[in-house]
């Protein structure tokens, strides 16, 4: 789940990471009353889940709270990305006189959360990263002993900080690590960190939590749904709600099956015959008929997708269960779009006769099954 | 680190087994042949499941029944502590079948089981299995033969495919383990590839991986520089898949250009490994290179 700027500076602010003043607006009134209260120059910022926002005019400053009401009206009026504005933070425009990188990310390959930072800050990190990785600076923070003083110091340090700037420096990474750890984050940065005459301070936040640990932050469950916005096309955004494991794609041919890997090989297999998948939609392990037939009526409506294919490998979930739910959402819809299944394992001479005697062919091996729904995709 | 993986002799504990999931699975395996001694879940002590006595706690289990190995069905809130107490009972290795374990966790997990030298598969995985002799895990029994292929796979039911094929091949399985699907998970292909390389009863391997990550480049590295020697044949899911989209896994996406399913076939390919376009074709390579 991506957090929104403010909300995640929300956080920040809680753990001491040093901030400008700021205030989240939802009309030019109140934008203006903000700057106002801040009474120093002003910056507006688009608050949008898609990146880009800077290049697409949703960052803008003024000098004036007149000013900034005008600001505020242009960029609440605005679309980043097809994504209507409807909030913007308001927030003293500071003096920079250097920009640093610092995230914490979780690396898979380390098995570990790792800190990069970099004093080229302000700028794509991913590109910094490919251009010149030796500006980038790694550390991996052992799990069990946590980000320590000397730790955060010495990645300062290399950043070519030394004195009271490096503990400063250190003392941001040691709270931003804070945050990563205590919010369950998959990646937190601070893009820039402001190096101003008074200190550092974060002047973007970025915030992305994990979806698995949301039952640890009761306090976003409201926001889930409206954090996937940028993200998600409008049928994702349904499917989810829906909590199914749902990808839109450009093709004609909808795909549903059970586990990540075997419902990926099927889309692919799909291609190799010459086909375009319109989906991924995985079924996960041991769907009641319900769901299945939910899943499946929710790919026969898509009007793009001419033909289904469902995959599925029976273990826990029951070939048996998968037919009835073919059927039911089948004679729901009173469709007609044609389908092919194919099912092996867990109860599968049950699921077939249940198939058959509806009128639904089934094909014992999935590249059978692939190049006959390519077929049917086509004749339609 | 002496990676521990399981034979007709591992004695295992299944914790969750008074849940659906863990009650289903204790008597698949049981069928299997797996030495299943006894169960654990907290608050449930002296009662039994299909004939598996229940205790309250690991150390329980350990001393009434002598368990070296635990497999793991307890929900996504409580894996963690599940997985630490089999750790610190001694359990080795330690099988996570739990699937939405949060990530912090599993770093806690994987360093602890670093620190005490524990073997742990998963998150989020079928678990592992030595053909017709025993298995701590969900996948479905009448796929697997005695063979020589060991299987190294990230996903579930996609390993099934390919087993499913490699059998009726009429090559048969050794060991095979799977990864898991998490970003984070306590085995990585090299591990094992160093392990079947010593194994005697497996001549060559079915390595299955999917986008996200780098671990198939780099067992594709280590492959290349002669650490591996056995026939590989490698299938990759996600050719078609979208930069950006969660792929079913939570470890399964493409983050910029890293990750990606032609990324990891072109590594594996330059170390000399058959990529299959197909699952089938992964076991048709492996047929061609036994003989």
């Amino acid at each position: 789940m991506k957090l929104l700027e403010y909300e995640a500076k929300e956080v920040f602010r809680r753990y001491g990471i040093p901030l400008g003043a700021s205030a989240v607006a939802s009309t030019p009134e109140e934008a203006r009353d903000a700057a106002a209260k801040i009474a120093k120059p002003i910056v507006v910022k688009a608050q949008v889940g898609v990146g880009g926002r800077g290049k697409a005019g949703g960052i803008k400053p003024a000098d004036t709270p007149e000013q900034t009401y005008e600001v505020a009206k242009q960029i609440l009026g605005m679309k980043i990305k097809d994504l209507p504005i409807r909030k913007v933070l308001v927030e003293e425009r500071l003096s920079i006189q250097h920009e640093v990188y610092l995230g914490v990310i979780v690396d898979r390959a380390s098995r570990c959360y790792t800190i990069l930072a970099s004093s080229e800050g302000g700028v794509n990190i991913e590109e910094v990263a490919a251009k010149t990785p030796e500006k980038i600076v790694r550390n991996n923070i052992d799990p069990l002993r946590g980000l320590r003083s000397y730790n955060a110091n010495n990645v300062a340090k290399r950043l070519g900080y030394g004195g009271k700037k490096m503990q400063q420096l250190g003392d941001i990474l040691q709270k931003l690590y804070r945050v990563a750890y205590e919010m369950d984050a998959e990646l937190t940065e601070i893009n820039p960190l402001v190096e101003t005459a008074d200190g550092f301070i974060a002047a973007d936040a970025r915030l992305n939590v994990d979806n698995n640990a949301l039952y640890r932050h009761k306090e976003l469950e409201a926001k889930y749904l409206e954090s996937f916005e940028g993200e998600l096309t409008p049928r994702e955004m349904e499917a989810r709600a829906m909590d199914l494991t749902y990808v839109e794609l450009n093709g004609d041919i909808g795909i549903i099956g059970n586990g990540a890997g075997l419902t990926m090989a099927t889309l692919d297999t799909v291609m190799l015959y010459g086909g375009h998948a319109g989906n991924f939609l995985d079924l996960g392990g041991g769907a009641s008929p319900d769901r299945i037939g939910k899943a499946v009526e929710f790919v026969l409506k898509d009007n793009r997708v001419k033909a289904l294919f469902v995959n599925v490998l029976g273990g826990i979930t029951r070939c048996d269960d998968t037919a009835k739910g073919i059927i039911e959402a089948r004679g729901k819809l009173g469709d007609n779009k044609p389908i092919v299944v194919r099912m092996m394992g867990t109860n599968e001479e049950e699921g077939k006769r249940l198939l058959h005697g509806a009128g639904i062919e089934t094909n014992d091996t999935m590249e059978e099954a692939a190049q006959k729904a390519v077929q049917l995709a086509k004749r339609v | 680190m002496k990676m521990k993986l399981i034979n007709k002799d591992t004695k295992v504990v299944v914790q969750g087994i008074t849940g659906t999931q863990g009650r289903f699975h204790a008597a698949r395996m049981k069928e299997y042949g797996t030495k299943v001694v006894a169960g654990v879940t907290p608050g449930r002590g002296g009662e039994e499941v299909d004939g598996t006595p229940v205790y309250d706690t690991v150390i329980e289990a350990k001393e009434r029944h002598g368990c070296d190995a635990s497999i793991i069905f307890v929900p996504a809130g409580g894996a963690l502590d599940a997985a630490l107490e089999a750790m610190e009972a001694g359990m080795d290795p330690v099988v996570v079948i739990t699937e939405g374990i949060p990530v912090r966790d599993t770093i806690e997990l994987v360093a602890r089981a670093k620190q005490l030298g524990t073997t742990v598969v998963g998150p989020n995985t079928p678990g592992l299995i030595k053909a017709r002799e025993s298995k701590m895990g969900i996948m479905p029994n009448q796929v697997f033969k005695r063979g020589s292929v060991g299987i190294i796979s990230r996903s579930g039911t996609l390993f099934y495919e390919i087993a499913a094929h490699i059998t009726n091949q009429g090559l048969g399985e050794s060991t095979c383990v799977g990864l898991g699907g998490d970003p984070v998970v306590g085995l990585d292909y090299i591990e094992l590839l160093k392990w079947f390389q010593k194994d005697p009863e497996t001549k060559a391997v079915a390595l299955i991986g999917e986008i996200g990550g780098d671990a198939e480049e780099k067992a594709a590295d280590f492959i290349a520089s002669g650490g591996f020697t056995k026939p590989v044949a490698a299938y990759i899911a996600g050719r078609t898949a979208v930069p950006g989209k969660r792929m079913g896994h939570a470890g399964a996406i493409i983050q910029g250009s890293a990750g990606t399913a032609e990324s990891k076939m072109n590594a594996l390919r330059g170390a000399g490994a058959a990529i299959g376009e197909q699952p089938v074709d992964v076991a048709k390579a492996l047929k061609k290179a036994l003989g």
